[in-house]
């Protein structure tokens, strides 16, 4: 079995979720842009959670299966397609997922899943270094692998299908350097220059009142880091693996997949909570996966 | 101890210490501890919150020695090309003919700090003070695969295409990144480097 790529659509690579431990050779993790929907995508079809998907950017592809499948498509919403739940694809079938009409990625996962090879570990596509390969080309054949797990029909709670543009963030190593208040009251603006390595913010500067040097260090998924001219860059999936820019806040883990699908335009606030409110969420968000 | 380690997200935190004043591996597996990000002075502890917690990790990274035995590192001998686009410049800075920046660079004895950044970057600690220089005022588009560089007391190979601001002297025609390799970097923290003029 196999998917034919007749048209990838404007950014469609393969993810799974990602190549965590290799951050001291400067290999940031990767993996989907969306991890909660390609999660549930895979749950609802019986494979393993880390199963290679495709992850399409903005605007989906076309692709036909000449010898039919089972699908699930998730994150952003496609139109005129069943979301949210597996669904047949006939013996050459093909399927036109369109533009996204909601969020910036929308997963196409297969049943069996792709087995993509795998470089330390993992499938996923990460586009500076190649590792995983590259994005999809019109032509491209991708194998879709065996699958003795049956889809399964369980209703995906609303709270797992809707993104929050108000993220919910911790107090970052170098918050005290700067005016938190005019950052929590601020909205930004995503830039058109944003992608999976991080997001451009536009909006009121945040400017500390004494810059100084910093020492590189680590940088965190979700950092949100504040260069000289006081506009955020927040790290995302494909992200440096140090920085020295300071970083005022960081996204807490249970909204990352909220960060997957903003799209340039989209207005963007920020929200403090306390380290142990964001455990709560993400061990709720956790509760409601388990259900599938 | 407590003052060794930073919050750093719901999700990880800094232990600021050398890496070379502690153990890499063991940090590395402690349990629920799925990444580490080595940098000059610190190493953040990236962990899977649902599996422990800040406070676990901490009193485990606080229990954690360096190691006992001091082993030399590994030395590498990188052969370089000098013909970098911005050596000429950057010796006129100095007022020093591009003949004895080369001399100075490849003089001197480097140790990896960490790599960051992207895949297989290393920072290099031990540059001539005379050949400190900062970062080009803009940075390139694309510094080519295997560009030397310096930025302020730094120097370091782009083991990769990718934009940079690194004022570039030479290239190496040798493979520092590889990910079917274990480890994927040829350079690893704490080794030793040398640079031959080829």
């Amino acid at each position: 079995m196999k998917i034919v790529i007749d048209n990838p659509g404007m950014f469609t690579t393969v993810q799974d979720l990602g190549r965590p431990g290799h951050g001291i050779d400067g290999v940031s993790r990767s993996g989907a842009a969306d991890p909660l929907a390609l999660r549930i995508a895979n749950r609802l079809l019986g494979n393993n959670e880390n199963t290679p998907a495709l992850e399409m950017t903005l605007l989906g592809g076309t692709f036909t299966f000449p010898q039919g499948a089972t699908i699930a498509l998730t994150g952003g919403r496609l139109p005129a397609l069943p979301m949210y739940r597996p669904f047949e694809i006939l013996p050459g079938q093909t399927i036109r997922t369109g533009t996204l009409e909601t969020g910036a990625r929308s997963y196409l996962a297969v049943r069996g899943g792709i087995p993509a090879k795998l470089v330390a570990g993992s499938a996923s596509t990460h586009v500076l270094s190649g590792l995983g390969g590259r994005p999809l080309r019109k032509g491209d054949v991708l194998p879709i692998g065996p699958s003795a797990s049956a889809p399964k029909t369980n209703p995906v709670p609303n709270s797992l299908t809707t993104y929050n543009t108000t993220l919910r963030v911790t107090a970052g190593p170098q918050s005290s350097s700067f005016p938190a208040n005019t950052f929590y009251h601020a909205e930004y603006l995503v830039s058109p220059d944003s992608n999976r390595m991080g997001l451009r913010l536009d909006g009121p500067a945040i400017l500390s009142p004494n810059p100084g040097q910093m020492v590189t260090e680590g940088v965190p998924l979700g950092a949100i880091q504040l260069p000289p001219n006081g506009q955020p860059i927040l790290l995302f999936v494909d992200q440096q693996t140090t920085g020295g820019y300071p970083k005022i806040a960081n996204v807490i883990t249970a909204d990352i997949p909220s960060i997957g699908q903003l799209r340039p335009g989209d207005r963007v606030r920020f929200q403090l909570v306390s380290n142990a409110e964001a455990q709560r969420l993400l061990r709720r968000q956790q509760s409601l996966i388990e259900t599938l | 101890m407590k003052r060794m380690f930073r919050y750093a997200s719901d999700q990880s935190l800094f232990l600021d210490l050398a890496p070379d004043a502690t153990d890499l591996h063991a940090l590395f597996h402690i349990p629920g501890v799925v990444n580490i990000h080595p940098a000059y002075a610190s190493i953040l502890l990236v962990f899977d919150p649902l599996r422990t917690s800040h406070d676990e990790v901490q009193r485990a990274a606080a229990a954690i020695q360096p190691p006992q035995s001091k082993a030399p590192r590994p030395l590498h001998q990188i052969p370089i090309h000098y013909d970098g686009p911005d050596l000429d410049s950057l010796a006129r800075l100095h007022n020093l003919s591009p003949g004895r920046v080369i001399e100075l660079h490849a003089a001197a004895n480097y140790t990896v700090a960490f790599l960051g950044f992207v895949p297989g970057f290393a920072y290099l600690h031990g540059l001539p003070a005379a050949l400190a220089t900062p970062r080009l005022p803009s940075p390139r588009k694309v510094v080519p695969a295997g560009s030397l560089g310096i930025a302020g007391d730094q120097t370091g190979i782009y083991p990769i295409a990718t934009p940079g601001g690194w004022q570039l002297i030479g290239h190496t025609t040798i493979e520092l990144f590889n990910p079917h390799n274990v480890p994927m970097s040829l350079l690893q923290p704490g080794d030793r480097v040398k640079f031959i003029p080829a």
